[in-house]
């Protein structure tokens, strides 16, 4: 068993008996905190600074040549633990990306609700394409349940591009020319 | 003509009277909001920041640091009272409920007719108070009064028919009973000095003032000061004594009942009784309108002199003011019965002790130097 060590409580002085010289420390230290900077960030005019890798806003992004990189393989549905995703796969467009129709898909609308998304990252863990981000978004508002439902739109407006290290369609077609396709 | 040179001084103590209470119910708004920011200040916030008034507030640089200040959040806080939904609770007795905020406030905005704030030099050369009613009984008519301020706290307590606020009226009531006492007596020395045998100032406010051209009394009167003070502290309701509140265990006390206009009426009376209380403490031991200790009035004769006067009083109150709220944010409230034990056993004797002695004191000096 330890041993308990009694301390020995001094008897108040006088001057401690009549409060005052605590009532002036305290009065002091309370002054002191007056005087010092304010720490509090005046928030719709001053921002705070985001993080990287801050689990914001979850938002669809374009590789640097402006491609859109969702394939909609549907991973990112399937994993959402709130099912706030929903994606309607499609066509790419043959007139427009020749290259890409037909071999890859795009999603012909993507939504993500808002009002359920708990921002875990885990649809960007599992985009095999590095197309859905969390990024620095962190407010966000409506006047209607609809408003909070993000569509493609909305999504690709919000992600922008983001560089990319894996140039997928930038190598095919470097590869075309150099003739040893596929 | 006639009529109105007939009706001049009739008429001139109304607008007075008029002028000093819009100028002393600006000065509570304005306590309000240095409650907020100080209080912000002090816990380290940034307080009312937002509001901001359509002309005024869009100076270019004026308007911005006005509104960062809160200087328009009086205006919206009195506007948020006024235009607020009146609700009486069902289970209170209607005429006493509503009678108690008038009753609290009254008597705090009755008191200031005998305030002196500033002096000026008549045309005889006779330095004479700034005052709307100069009395020589001045200090007794604000004890009186001021301390009837606390029936509408009991009133509201009791008119409310709920146990918290009727427990923070009944220990409002036993708290000011208290206090009073040690408090008159803290104060007869400070007039037993002012009204010396042999000295030329009576027993009025004024008096009291003159007599500390050469020194303040706060110097050689600390006890008197420091009895006084803690009784101020009491009567005013502030923390550290503020038991007719105590928001942490009765909710809000005598006035938890209470809402939008008559819940602003009981806010803007405590704010009075604040100012008055400071205004008293300068007047009795900060040498009211003189200028520092030992260095008198080095305002001139003229009507600068008189502003100088006043505006070197207004300073010290609002100093004051400061302190109390300073002094809010700093300390807990007492236990109850601490409060008691500490009005009764202690303050109760020192203010006798410390009136026997200035007694005997003055009573040596009477005998031997004559």
């Amino acid at each position: 068993m330890a041993k308990t060590k009694v301390l020995e409580r001094k008897p108040l002085t006088f001057a401690e008996k009549t409060f005052l010289p605590q009532i002036v420390s305290g009065l002091k230290t309370t002054f002191g905190t007056m005087m010092q900077k304010g720490v509090t960030l005046q928030y719709p005019e001053e921002r705070p600074n985001i993080p990287d890798n801050y689990r914001g806003v979850p938002t669809l992004v374009k590789d640097p040549n402006g491609r859109e990189k969702c394939v909609s393989c549907q991973l990112c549905e399937f994993v959402c633990p709130p099912k706030a995703i929903r994606i309607t796969p499609g066509e790419i467009d043959a007139e427009v990306e020749p290259d890409r129709a037909h071999v890859e898909k795009a999603p012909q609308e993507f939504e993500i609700n808002m009002l359920r998304c708990i921002y875990c990252g885990l649809c960007q863990e599992v985009c095999p394409e590095e197309a859905i981000y969390l990024q620095d978004v962190f407010s966000l508002s409506g006047y209607s349940r609809g408003e909070m439902i993000n569509k493609k739109e909305k999504l690709y407006e919000l992600g922008g591009t983001l560089p990319d290290q894996h140039g997928k369609w930038d190598k095919k077609k470097a590869a075309e020319q150099a003739g040893n396709a596929h | 003509m006639e009529l109105l040179d007939a009706s001049l001084p009739y008429l001139l103590p109304i607008v007075y009277a008029l002028a000093m209470i819009s100028v002393f119910m600006g000065l509570c708004s304005y306590s309000v909001l240095a409650e907020r920011k100080v209080s912000s200040w002090i816990q380290g916030r940034v307080g009312p920041n937002r509001t901001r008034l359509p002309l005024l507030g869009h100076i270019p640089i004026l308007g911005n640091f006005l509104t960062r200040l809160g200087i328009f959040q009086p205006a919206a806080d009195g506007l948020k009272f006024l235009f607020k939904e009146e609700i009486v609770p069902g289970h209170v007795n209607k005429f006493y409920y509503m009678l108690a905020p008038v009753v609290a406030l009254a008597p705090a905005l009755t008191t200031m007719v005998v305030l002196p704030f500033g002096r000026y030099v008549d045309v005889d050369g006779i330095t004479q108070p700034l005052v709307l009613a100069n009395v020589d009984l001045g200090m007794l008519i604000i004890l009186g009064i001021s301390s009837l301020g606390v029936y509408g706290i009991v009133l509201a307590g009791w008119a409310s028919n709920s146990k918290y606020p009727f427990l923070g009226g009944i220990r409002a009531s036993a708290q000011m009973i208290s206090y009073e006492l040690a408090m008159g007596l803290a104060l007869l020395p400070v007039f037993m000095w002012a009204a010396f045998p042999g000295s030329d100032y009576g027993m009025s406010l004024f008096g009291a003032v003159q007599s500390q051209q050469t020194l303040w009394l706060f110097i050689w009167q600390p006890l008197s000061a420091l009895i006084f003070l803690v009784a101020l502290f009491a009567e005013t309701n502030r923390l550290p004594f503020d038991m007719a509140e105590s928001e942490t265990d009765l909710v809000g006390g005598f006035h938890t009942e209470y809402g939008c206009f008559k819940f602003g009426l009981f806010f803007v009376a405590e704010y009075a009784h604040v100012i008055m209380g400071s205004a008293l403490f300068v007047l009795l031991f900060l040498g009211g309108w003189n200028f520092l200790p030992g260095l008198a009035d080095p305002w001139g004769n003229g009507l600068i002199g008189t502003l100088l006067s006043v505006g070197w009083f207004t300073a010290k109150v609002f100093a004051m003011i400061f302190f109390f709220i300073w002094m809010r944010w700093t300390l807990p409230r007492f236990r109850y019965d601490q409060v008691m034990s500490l009005g009764w056993k202690i303050l109760l004797p020192l203010a006798v002790g410390n009136l026997v002695f200035n007694t005997i004191i003055i009573a040596l000096y009477d005998t031997f130097t004559r």
